[in-house]
């Protein structure tokens, strides 16, 4: 019952469950930089590349957005010692697993926002000159990135609550620090409450910063 | 990398003797299969439910849904199936509580059906609330003005359509919750995920075939979720009306 | 039949209806005409209660609109409406579009409501296009199904939202058609409209509104004679010179 919990070891555990959560947001600023990065190119091969990369393209987005993120972490962590002969760490693991994958979300997103700029913006920048890269470099991508923040963002919650997935692997994120924690001091339940109240503020305040940035980019349309 | 392929594995049998692992891999499919259209069919209503509140008129109700959803779509599908398995028990009545650490059949199962659904619930809500929203505001208007209630004007005139407009949404989300479901392995539930895991630490390091088959079978779920939607879109199919793609 | 009583309206701060008042009786026809944004949209979904009003007084055949005591489904359902954008329910099929109210707000047996609704289809000219669905038919073909639909409920009267607004050219006058029919026959009407050749053929009296205030509510021959107001005068003149 209620009355029997303690809260009173949070305290102790806060620097751990701390270290957790910074590793949490770790994983997700990689991932999303390299995400983002990634699945630009790979937008690129699939809309301006030749055939073969194009395909080669489309073949790694479709399997990575069929494969569950479980799985690939699992595949990633197990595969990587037996390519390289050496094990690289849960972290480092998760890290390369996580851009790879979310490589594949953004490029989606990504693909949908350059495909959203009027052809007539391409002429019109081909009309003063400029090259087929140069104007998907200084006029198509900046206006489809600026258009697409509100989706990549809530791809990038997505993202930060997947996560708590590389438990599967033992990586030390905040879900894991608060179960270590909580076995230590014999006061899981209490942990675990805690951590999910740090979970929802994260995650709610991300979700109103999202919906907040969705009606600036209305009005500025 | 030279890596010795053995795909006898799976008629091998497991360490206490009476079954292969082709068969542990059988029943993982089983569990990963149940757990998803289990947590599908509790996603399906209540999301409907709580995104149909999100849309009514009076503010009052339509807080309810929107507090639902901010709920169970802001922390980690994990952490909220610790939440059920671990947390919840301890806060329910002494009685209760120890009915459901001790006696509760199918404890993993259900809780794991639970945490999924509603989850997902939150996703679906999400996708009835646009839909409905994305209906012109004249028809609201057109079945009230022909004397509808409000539940027989959502009943009539805009639940069919709004449904109709988020199918492809709500494939994704059905798929969804067959990838979602190896969470299930976390509280001891034998779906495929933890059949993999536990192939790849019994067999010796033949990794690439643990993993591959639960994978594939993964894919084919997936698949065939998306399959059932495209019928239903179908069948569902309104003439001069077209649904973006 | 219809008596608006001093009605004033809020959307937040910013007042959309100043003390309306206005009546009609039964049989007459009254068209709603001004400018854009002079609330007469909304002045006519506050009569069968599609819009609360915040002040005055609307009574429909002897029922009070803004008493929240009333039973407003069975009010709308013996009061027609018309929209601009027809709102048709375009997961239905045409037949089934004129059968839906009938069947399940007055109970009507599915086949009483079929053939009912194939006469008024009939009536309007589409009865080729009984098994159709709304995405398959032009604008004006749709909005002589609506009219259908809110005839298959024997209205005691009428509401037209800007009816024909929301149509090309050529298609206005087979709605303008069955309207003027319909008028000639009795039918109580309210309809907001810019189709001033409608008014002149068949209206009774036209109301003209400017910033959410009657401003004038006369006899069509005083309004189309000479109006009053400055404002009438200066939207006739804008009208009527097209």
């Amino acid at each position: 019952m209620l009355n029997n919990l303690d809260f009173s070891v949070i305290p102790l555990a806060l620097p751990a469950i701390g270290k957790g959560l910074l590793f949490s947001l770790q994983l997700t600023i990689v991932a999303m930089i390299g995400g983002v990065i990634l699945g630009t190119l790979l937008a690129l091969a699939r809309l301006s590349g030749g055939k073969w990369l194009a395909g080669a393209a489309k073949v790694y987005v479709d399997l990575m957005r069929s494969i569950p993120l479980l799985m690939m972490i699992l595949w990633f962590f197990f595969l990587i010692p037996l390519l390289t002969g050496r094990p690289v760490g849960q972290e480092n693991s998760a890290m390369i697993t996580f851009t790879l994958f979310q490589a594949a979300f953004y490029s989606e997103i990504m693909r949908a926002g350059i495909q959203s700029i009027p052809r007539g913006q391409v002429n019109a920048a081909l009309a003063i000159g400029m090259t087929y890269w140069q104007s998907m470099g200084h006029v198509v991508l900046p206006q489809a990135f600026r258009n697409m923040v509100p989706v990549l963002l809530t791809q990038t919650f997505i993202l930060f609550q997947d996560t708590s997935l590389v438990y599967a692997i033992g990586a030390t994120d905040m879900l894991k620090a608060a179960e270590n924690a909580g076995m230590l001091y014999g006061r899981t339940v209490e942990m675990y409450l805690f951590v999910s109240v740090i979970y929802f503020a994260i995650c709610f305040s991300l979700s109103m910063f999202v919906k907040y940035m969705n009606k600036r980019i209305a009005i500025i349309r | 990398m030279n890596y010795h392929w053995n795909w006898d594995i799976f008629f091998q049998t497991i360490p206490s003797g009476d079954e292969t692992y082709l068969m542990w891999v059988i029943h993982g499919l089983g569990w990963t299969v149940a757990i998803s259209l289990a947590a599908w069919v509790i996603a399906l209503v209540l999301g409907s439910l709580a995104g149909i509140l999100r849309t009514v008129p009076n503010r009052r109700i339509a807080m309810i849904g929107d507090v639902w959803v901010e709920f169970f779509r802001n922390v980690p599908l994990l952490m909220q199936l610790f939440l059920w398995f671990f947390v919840v028990p301890e806060l329910l009545p002494r009685d209760l509580s120890l009915w459901v650490k001790q006696d509760m059949p199918a404890k993993e199962f259900i809780t794991a059906v639970l945490a999924l659904g509603l989850f997902t619930s939150a996703r679906v809500a999400e996708q009835v609330r646009a839909g409905i929203q994305a209906l012109p505001r004249g028809q609201r208007n057109a079945g009230l003005a022909l004397g509808f209630t409000q539940a027989q004007t959502y009943r009539y005139v805009l639940l069919p359509m709004a449904f109709r407009i988020i199918i492809p949404p709500l494939t994704s989300e059905f798929m969804n919750a067959f990838k979602n479901s190896g969470v299930a392995y976390a509280v001891g539930v034998w779906e495929l995920v933890f059949v993999s895991r536990q192939m790849v630490e019994e067999t010796g390091g033949q990794v690439i075939e643990s993993l591959l088959v639960p994978t594939v079978l993964y894919i084919v779920c997936a698949y065939a979720a998306n399959r059932i939607m495209a019928v239903v879109e179908r069948r569902s199919h309104v003439p001069g009306f077209i649904v973006a793609k | 039949m219809i008596q608006i009583q001093n009605v004033s309206k809020w959307y937040g701060q910013f007042q959309v209806l100043t003390e309306c008042s206005t009546s009609i009786s039964k049989g007459e026809v009254v068209v709603v005409c001004g400018p854009s944004g002079s609330g007469k949209s909304t002045l006519i979904k506050c009569v069968n209660g599609l819009e609360p009003v915040q002040q005055g007084k609307i009574v429909v055949n002897g029922t009070a609109v803004t008493d929240p005591g009333t039973n407003l489904p069975k009010l709308r359902s013996h009061v027609g409406m018309v929209f601009q954008h027809f709102e048709l329910f375009p997961h239905m099929s045409i037949t089934e579009n004129l059968a839906i109210g009938q069947v399940k707000v007055l109970g009507r047996s599915q086949d009483e409501a079929r053939e009912r609704g194939l006469k008024l289809l009939d009536r309007v000219g589409l009865n080729a296009h009984a098994n159709k669905f709304p995405g398959e038919l032009s604008g004006g073909q749709q909005q002589r199904v609506a009219i259908a639909r809110a005839l298959s409920m024997d209205p005691i009267c009428m509401l037209f939202d800007e009816p024909t607004s929301a149509l090309d050219p050529e298609m206005i006058n087979e709605v303008l058609d069955v309207m003027v029919e319909l008028a000639q026959e009795g039918m109580t009407m309210m309809v907001v409209t810019h189709e001033m050749g409608f008014a002149r053929k068949v209206a009774n009296r036209v109301v003209f509104m400017d910033q959410g205030r009657i401003v004038e509510d006369a006899s069509k021959d005083e309004f189309f004679g000479q109006p009053r107001s400055d404002r009438a005068q200066q939207f006739l003149s804008k009208i009527l010179n097209h």
